[in-house]
């Protein structure tokens, strides 16, 4: 027999949580819920003397599958907001009533239901189980490996994008820029003779010119750069070899 | 405490699943809700196996349990197909089935 | 030379097809080479007619066989040529008032830019009645009456570009298909009845027929007979006919094509001698016709038309007839030649006046056309004392005759169909020389561009050959009973009657009525003057100036009620028989429509109603159960 306290512990932590997945907005709030569930649900296994299904709900369902939820969640976009409003016609009233009528009618079936309980339960240990899976029901789980393994390679045909078009080396990328009119090499370095903080000034090409787009964009748009002309200016003046700036 | 409060907690499980796959539009909460009946239906295994005492209700959750992990995968890969297409995962934007 | 008589088909058709296919390139000779096609036809048959004539009287029916035609079992058809008197008189006809028009026409058509298009529908013409009279069987016979209502629609409707001439070759292409359809149910009713369509078949199986299987092919041949000469009850499109150019006026609705009806009749002879009551409706619908087609020519203004209604006329003294069996048979087709020649000479003549009075068709706008054109009124002038039965012109041998045969019978019917004889020689006269008296005397009514002028010598040439015919042919075959006698081979030897009055009483009386006539058009349109436009008038001549209001008559008895019929049919038919398909075809659709809606395409739809069973299934069999 279980312990009545445990038993609405267990269902405290099943019921209250599976009940976001009706009301709560984000799908990741819902996933961590579950999570508390599908823990519910081990404690309850081993209550019932299903130690191994426990463990295994445990690392199954809280582990791995609850977390490969969360992982597509992630892929996503864990902000993909559900609109709240029904689209469809009755949906919501009907779903619900019936949903709440199908509890209802189970629950009154159930309970009315009286039905012979073992004094003593089995023990779902480990080495039982194993003996029965691999005794009496071997061929169920030959035939399991083959549905994962499908399953497997079913996910991976599914999640596959073929590449339609061969790879760009980088001799492609480099004529395509090249045939677009870009520089083949880099842009120059702004500064002349970095006399001074050179960043803004602009770098000079072979017959004196400035090559305003030398300076970082950043700059120009501080408005922190020197005019090319002023600095020209300032070249060919002598006076002013050395600088004051 | 008897066994059969928790066939009683199943149904329950089982009725909320149902409602969100009914009501909830995003595919990955609609699956959460598959998944809440799947182990509704695993938990009364459970409960039904210590009633009777026999293992055979626990193997039988066993194999649930599996199909169900695999079925986990190949939805989840669908979510992501349908996602890539169509750049969102609400159920009611897939309605090609309209006749 | 008589076997090679389908060569009288056969260049005319050559010539036609070259004219055609050529296009553009053969528009400089092209008429010429329509000319000589012609000719050469007339040559062909000259030859043939002295061979002929060098032969013993029985001898002269020679079969020409051409090919097989259509050996299908009980229906083994061969195609060939008959030649005897009776169609070589129709090719001598054919091909000579033919060829004549054709020289006409070169003169008459010049400034027209489709004058080689006309002449090669001429030479069709030609070809498809040379093979009309030459067919050795019906079906043959049905292909040149065929193909001279196409030759007949296509050059009514030369000018098509105008649509009332479109019209009026639409208008007899479709009242020639009537009387088709009469001889389509002959050669029907001839195979089931005498076992085959062609002449010689038919012929020998007729003695043995019944009279009512005869009466009624020769109704139905008599359907075909009034469809294509215009008589009543389908006489209505020839007034509109005068649509096409005057050549095509003269030479296929005045000299041949619409005498093909009595060709028919008369080549059919055998048949109705074995039926009277046909034979009776082939007189009477004749003498209708003629005394119709007479108060119809005396309303009209219209030259054209007033000569049309006056062939009209004539042909109803041929159908009259042949309506009267062996003793008529030789005066129909011999009235039939003169006819040719005087109505071919007098509508070439009209065309001669319309063609210098700057195409002007109302007789009332003529007058005092003697001076101006001097060939033309002697032509015309040879004509009409032809066509009023003046001795010695050709009419009156033709035509007295059968006045006489008329009066030639017992009971009522001689005084019936003779007093009509005698009646449209009257009017004959007083309408004829109403029409030549307002053309040629009286007061100038020209408009003020008018100024009439003689045609050429290619227009008067041929108006001059025919005038001498209509002036001497019936004299000439006349003489000695030439013409009966070369006839009797096919009509059969007509044993003398004597009529109800007698002969010199009858001729007297028919000139009488002539000159009285001829005196009545003088006094109101010789010597009074003419109003230039037609005065009110009693209610008979309103009706005669409409055709006896013909059209009227066939819209309200066929078309109204076949329009009306048509219509309920095509109403019944779209709300009876459519309405119940497409009642059940939208309630198909319907049932569909609100059934689709279930089909939402909502996965979450489809949760709630796989769910909404799964409860039904539980609790029903949980219930059940219990």
């Amino acid at each position: 027999m279980v312990n009545p306290v445990l038993f609405w512990v267990i269902a405290a932590i099943t019921v209250i949580p599976a009940l976001s997945l009706l009301f709560a907005r984000k799908a990741v709030h819902v996933a961590m819920s579950v999570v508390l569930v599908m823990v519910g649900l081990a404690t309850a296994y081993v209550a019932l003397g299903a130690p191994f299904l426990g463990m295994v709900q445990i690392v199954v369902y809280t582990g791995a599958v609850m977390m490969l939820f969360l992982f597509v969640l992630m892929l996503v976009g864990v902000d993909q907001r559900e609109e709240l409003k029904e689209t469809i016609k009755g949906q919501r009233w009907i779903g619900l009533f019936t949903a709440a009528g199908l509890g209802a009618f189970l629950v009154s079936i159930v309970g009315r239901t009286v039905l012979p309980t073992a004094e003593v339960g089995v023990q779902g240990e480990p080495d039982v189980i194993a003996v029965m899976l691999f005794e009496k029901y071997v061929l169920v789980i030959e035939v399991l490996g083959f549905l994962l393994i499908t399953a497997a390679v079913g996910a991976l045909v599914l999640t596959h994008t073929p590449r339609l078009k061969p790879r760009r080396t980088q001799l492609e990328v480099q004529r395509d820029r090249v045939l677009m009119g870009a520089d083949p090499v880099n842009k120059p370095m702004p500064g002349v003779y970095a006399r001074h903080n050179a960043l803004d000034v602009p770098a000079l090409d072979p017959e004196g010119q400035p090559i305003e787009h030398s300076i970082s964009r950043v700059l120009k748009v501080r408005n922190q750069t020197v005019e090319g002309e002023q600095w020209r200016a300032q070249l060919e003046d002598p006076s002013h070899q050395e600088g004051d700036r | 405490m008897d066994p059969i409060n928790f066939v009683i907690l199943a149904s329950i499980l089982f009725a909320i699943g149902a409602a969100a796959v009914l009501l909830r539009r995003n595919a990955i909460i609609a699956f959460m809700g598959v998944e809440l009946m799947l182990n509704a239906a695993n938990l009364a295994l459970v409960a039904f196996s210590r009633m009777h005492g026999e293992i055979d209700g626990q193997i039988m959750a066993f194999f649930v349990l599996v199909v169900a992990a695999a079925e986990v995968v190949v939805g989840l890969a669908i979510i992501i197909a349908v996602f890539r297409a169509r750049q969102t995962i609400s159920l009611d934007e897939p309605a090609e089935l309209k006749g | 030379m008589l076997d090679l008589t389908w060569l009288l088909i056969a260049v005319p058709l050559a010539s036609s097809f070259v004219l055609l296919l050529l296009g553009k390139r053969a528009n400089p000779w092209g008429h010429w080479l329509g000319v000589a096609a012609s000719g050469t036809a007339f040559v062909i048959g000259l030859l043939a007619l002295i061979q002929m004539l060098g032969l013993d009287a029985h001898d002269r029916s020679h079969a020409v066989h051409l090919f097989s035609w259509i050996p299908g079992g009980e229906l083994n058809l061969d195609a060939g040529l008959l030649v005897d008197p009776l169609s070589m008189t129709f090719v001598m006809l054919v091909t000579f008032v033919g060829t004549l028009i054709h020289i006409y026409s070169v003169a008459y058509m010049e400034h027209d830019p489709n004058r080689r298009i006309f002449f090669a529908y001429l030479n069709l013409f030609v070809a498809a009645m040379l093979l009309l009279v030459l067919a050795d069987s019906y079906l043959l016979l049905f292909v040149g009456w065929e193909g001279v209502g196409l030759a007949s629609y296509l050059l009514i409707g030369f000018w098509n570009q105008k649509p009332e001439y479109a019209t009026a070759a639409n208008k007899a292409f479709v009242v020639n298909r009537i009387g088709d359809i009469g001889l389509i149910l002959a050669m029907g009713l001839m195979f089931t009845y005498l076992g085959g369509v062609d002449f010689a078949t038919v012929f020998a199986a007729a003695p043995e027929a019944s009279t009512a299987q005869l009466t009624a092919i020769g109704l139905t041949l008599l359907l075909a007979a009034t469809g294509k000469s215009a008589q009543f009850p389908l006489q209505s499109w020839l007034g509109d006919a005068m649509a096409g150019p005057t050549p095509v006026s003269a030479l296929i609705h005045a000299a041949t094509m619409v005498t093909a009806g009595v060709y028919l009749i008369v080549r059919s002879a055998p048949i109705y001698e074995g039926a009277p009551a046909a034979q009776t409706v082939v007189a009477a619908i004749g003498a209708f016709t003629l005394i119709l087609g007479a108060l119809i020519g005396m309303a009209k203004d219209d030259i054209k038309k007033a000569l049309a209604a006056s062939t009209m006329s004539q042909i109803g003294y041929m159908m009259l007839a042949a309506g009267l069996g062996p003793i008529g048979y030789a005066f129909a087709i011999f009235h039939l030649v003169t006819h040719g020649f005087f109505k071919a000479g007098m509508f070439l003549g009209a065309g001669s006046v319309m063609h210098g009075m700057h195409d002007q068709v109302d007789m009332r706008r003529y007058g005092a056309l003697r001076t101006a054109m001097v060939t033309t009124w002697v032509t015309f002038g040879l004509g009409w004392l032809a066509i009023l039965g003046v001795p010695p012109f050709s009419g009156f041998w033709s035509k007295d005759k059968i006045i006489e045969a008329a009066f030639v019978g017992e009971g009522a019917q001689p005084w019936i169909l003779g007093g009509a004889a005698l009646i449209g020689a009257g009017l004959t006269a007083f309408y004829m020389s109403r029409l030549f008296f307002m053309t040629f005397h009286g007061k100038a009514r020209w408009t003020d561009d008018q100024h009439p002028h003689e045609s050429p010598a290619l227009m008067t040439v041929p108006m001059i050959i025919l005038a001498v015919g209509s002036a001497f042919l019936g004299l000439f075959l006349a003489m000695g009973d030439r013409f009966t006698d070369w006839l009797e081979p096919v009509t059969g030897h007509a044993e003398h009657h004597e009529p109800v009055l007698p002969v010199p009483v009858i001729m007297v009386a028919t000139l009488l009525l002539v000159a009285l006539g001829a005196w009545v058009a003088w006094r109101k349109y010789g010597a009074a003057d003419v109003p230039e436009t037609a005065p009110a008038a009693s209610l008979a001549t309103i009706a005669a100036r409409n055709d006896m209001f013909q059209d009227s008559v066939n819209r309200g008895v066929f078309e109204r009620p076949g329009t009306h019929l048509t219509r309920t049919l095509v109403y019944a038919d779209a709300a009876l028989v459519d309405g119940a398909v497409d009642k059940t075809a939208h309630s198909f659709a319907r049932t569909g429509e609100s059934v689709r809606k279930t089909q939402n395409g909502q996965v979450r739809s489809y949760a709630l109603t796989m769910l909404v069973g799964l409860v039904i299934v539980i609790i029903v069999v949980v219930q059940g159960g219990l």
